[in-house]
């Protein structure tokens, strides 16, 4: 244990005692003067003692996260069965979103142990809470990672949480397949992303506003690092090909107070409304965009977090017609998408739909399925070496991995919400678009990375 | 123009949205000196009963209605019970409640988490609070949403119920008269215990009916309630504790405060500001706003 963890309790209790010391004096509930000082003097007990539990609570978790031994942790694959990490939100904001995702993996996992499981070896999931807290995210890998040492984790929704665990599995060198689209500007040698990059959905997502003869757009995201890079480089492309971002609005992760987001948004009269909100904070803001009388004929809003799971828990009434951006639907045509559809509906039940993040999830677990088999190893040096060119007939079409930026080849798709919560596809890309996180293919985004 | 009022609209919404939230604390908090950190999770009992009740209740608009009563009544009774276990044993040690109560907020919130599930939920609003109301035509229409302004209603309503009852009722002049001096209410045949558990319990109602208003704005979850608790006790603490006046104006001169700074910076900013400005009106007045004439918070 390193000294500053201990420095963080010493402090914590003084603070805690000195929280104490204000309650030596009378204190009752009689005498009007007396009794409002003393309350005072409460009030700064509890405020005293509410800032040591809160450093307390931060100095545990770093040390959890920080303090790990110098050797990296090797997996277990001695035995009968292979533990896998599955590290995903099953409380607080982001748990919307995230259930759905562990569910999926869950079903990859069932189908591979049914069919022999991986070279030979039944795969055991290993799943913990990472609590829609980031620190937390960290602790828990590290627990997947040395207690369990687990061979492959999956999962993290929020880039907040990924770049939190990111340096965990670097340092123990263990692999993590992160399932969610992202911002893109990352690599990591021990990350493989299955979600989209930016240019296999945001930059697809402008094209298409912009064929649709959209001049101007507003930005409204939740205040994170996924929506403050995504907006950046949405106003790259913006300045680049004629559009003007007309305001630019960050909302606290969580928040549910969206009124004045929408009067400005209304008040900009914007052609188009660009919406990288996370978690639930989305049925706080499209209720108070609805209320605030703006439509998706008026001003659509394109969203890039909403999938099925979110639109039937936000409620379709209040999101029919406006748009998504993803690379797969519940609707994407194909026999295996039929097929995993059922399967999922079959498992989970019939009012469950799946979703691009979920179908992700699906498909990573079977990509390192197919590297294990190719390296004929668990160890994650070897399965990396082999990952390239691996290819998954995948629910949304056939996927490739990309070895040298450990992506994935996707097909872009533009959504629009039925009022039945589903996504109808109004648009693709028509091929998988090749992964270029840092956008070295275009122009406009040279000044980004 | 139209911008101006919307903005002031929302910010009284937000405003009635503070009131609802710290009402039933000006009553626990505000007169009977109990911290009670587990507040908010009698709001967020209330709000689980509207999600409650619309599973079992078809209609949402009907659901709805029946939830305020209900929510009232389950979040009262959670705080009676509460009163009766543990706070009456604390009267006299402060730190001893805040800690208790504490711990019985962690304990409702797993509760919670255990019947709920950890995922957040929703409720449907029905189709009458979803649209609004437009005030001015035109080109750049002023509109004001239904659902805040049944949030404003109910607020009004509470606080315009709860100060006619303190006042006139034989119940609230004995809330009163255990306030000013418990031992002279006391010789003078009053049961203070009991007028303890009743305030206690009209306290935390109203905390259920604040929650029954928050699932209109936005999810109901687990640990809504810690967020709420902050907001809560910011009114009481600026607004003078024990003084409903000072409540009710706070709550919306801090919602006014928070709407006009966001729209001309952005939402963390506007909250840093508001802070601070609260800090700086300690400074000047450690009692809170107390009187009328001090109106200046603004």
């Amino acid at each position: 244990m390193s000294s500053q963890p201990e420095g963080v309790h010493l402090s914590s209790r003084s603070s805690a005692f000195s929280g104490l010391s204000a309650f030596s004096g009378p204190s009752g509930l009689n005498g009007p003067s007396g009794s409002r000082s003393s309350r005072r003097r409460v009030l700064a007990g509890a405020a005293a003692l509410a800032t040591a539990f809160a450093l307390t609570a931060c100095g545990a978790k770093t040390d959890a996260a920080g303090g790990s031994s110098d050797q990296a942790a090797k997996a277990d694959t001695s035995g009968d069965t292979v533990k896998v990490g599955l590290l995903n939100s099953l409380s607080g904001t982001m748990a919307i979103s995230e259930v759905t995702v562990r569910d999926s993996l869950r079903l990859a996992i069932e189908e591979i142990n049914a069919s022999g499981g991986v070279l030979g070896k039944q795969l055991k999931p290993v799943s913990e809470d990472g609590a829609s807290d980031w620190p937390t995210f960290a602790e828990k890998a590290s627990k997947l990672i040395k207690e369990d040492r687990v061979a492959a984790t999956f999962g993290c929704w929020t880039s907040a949480s990924r770049k939190a665990v990111k340096p965990v599995f670097e340092k123990n060198k263990s692999l993590l397949f992160y399932p969610v689209q992202y911002e893109g500007l990352e690599e990591s040698p021990y990350i493989f992303y299955t979600g989209a990059t930016t240019n296999q959905q945001i930059v697809p997502a402008l094209d298409y506003l912009k064929s649709k003869g959209e001049k101007s757009i507003y930005l409204v995201g939740s205040d994170y690092v996924f929506p403050r890079t995504a907006n950046k480089i949405i106003k790259a492309y913006a300045k680049a090909n004629g559009m003007k971002v007309l305001g630019e609005d960050y909302a606290p992760l969580g928040s549910t107070e969206f009124s004045t987001i929408a009067n400005k948004v209304k008040a900009s009269k914007a052609d188009a409304v660009f919406n990288t909100l996370n978690g639930d904070s989305n049925v706080a803001f499209f209720k108070e965009y609805k209320s605030a009388g703006l439509t998706a004929e008026g001003m659509p809003v394109v969203s890039v977090s909403i999938a099925e799971e979110e639109v039937k828990s936000i409620g379709s009434q209040y999101l029919a017609g406006q748009l998504t951006a993803w690379n797969y639907y519940q609707t994407t045509p194909g026999a295996a998408n039929t097929a995993f559809v059922k399967a999922y509906k079959a498992k989970y039940g019939k009012d469950k739909p799946t979703s691009d993040p979920m179908e992700a999830a699906y498909t990573s677990v079977y990509l390192w399925k197919a590297m294990v088999e190719k390296a004929k190893s668990f160890d994650p040096e070897k399965v990396k070496a082999a990952s390239d060119g691996i290819t998954f007939d995948a629910p949304e079409g056939e996927v490739t991995v990309d070895g040298a930026s450990q992506h994935i080849s996707k097909t872009a798709r533009i959504g629009k919400i039925g009022t039945d919560g589903l996504i109808e596809q109004v648009w693709d890309s028509g091929e998988a678009i090749e992964p270029d996180p840092f956008l070295k293919g275009y122009d406009w985004a040279s000044g980004l990375s | 123009m139209t911008v101006i009022l919307g903005q002031t609209f929302t910010g009284i919404s937000i405003g009635a949205v503070l009131l609802l939230i710290a009402l039933g604390l000006s009553l626990t908090f505000g007169q009977m000196n109990v911290i009670n950190m587990a507040h908010g999770e009698f709001i967020m009992a209330g709000a689980y009963t509207t999600y409650v009740l619309q599973k079992s209740i078809s209609g949402a608009g009907v659901s709805l209605l029946v939830a305020l009563p209900v929510a009232f009544l389950v979040a009262g009774a959670l705080g009676a019970l509460l009163e009766w276990v543990l706070i009456r044993r604390l009267y006299l040690r402060p730190l001893d409640t805040l800690l208790v109560t504490w711990g019985v907020s962690l304990m409702l919130q797993q509760l919670a988490r255990d019947i709920f599930g950890a995922p957040n939920v929703q409720t449907r609003a029905p189709d009458w609070l979803t649209g609004n109301i437009t005030v001015i035509g035109g080109d750049d229409p002023l509109t004001f949403a239904n659902s805040r302004l049944f949030i404003l209603a109910l607020a009004v309503a509470a606080v315009v119920a709860l100060s006619l009852a303190l006042r006139l009722t034989s119940l609230g002049r004995r809330i009163r008269g255990v306030v000013q001096n418990r031992d002279l209410a006391e010789v003078s045949g009053i049961s203070t215990s009991r007028v303890d558990r009743t305030t206690f319990f009209l306290g935390s109602g109203l905390a259920g009916v604040a929650g029954v208003a928050l699932t209109l704005v936005g999810p109901i979850g687990p640990t809504m309630g810690t967020n709420i608790i902050i907001d809560a006790f910011l009114v009481i603490v600026v607004g003078g504790i024990g003084q409903l006046k000072g409540t009710v104006i706070v709550a919306f001169a801090l919602g006014v405060m928070q709407s006009v700074l966001e729209y001309s910076t952005t939402v963390s900013v506007a909250k840093v500001l508001v802070l601070v400005a609260i800090v700086a009106f300690l400074q000047w007045r450690p009692q809170g706003l107390y009187t009328l004439r001090t109106r200046s918070l603004v």
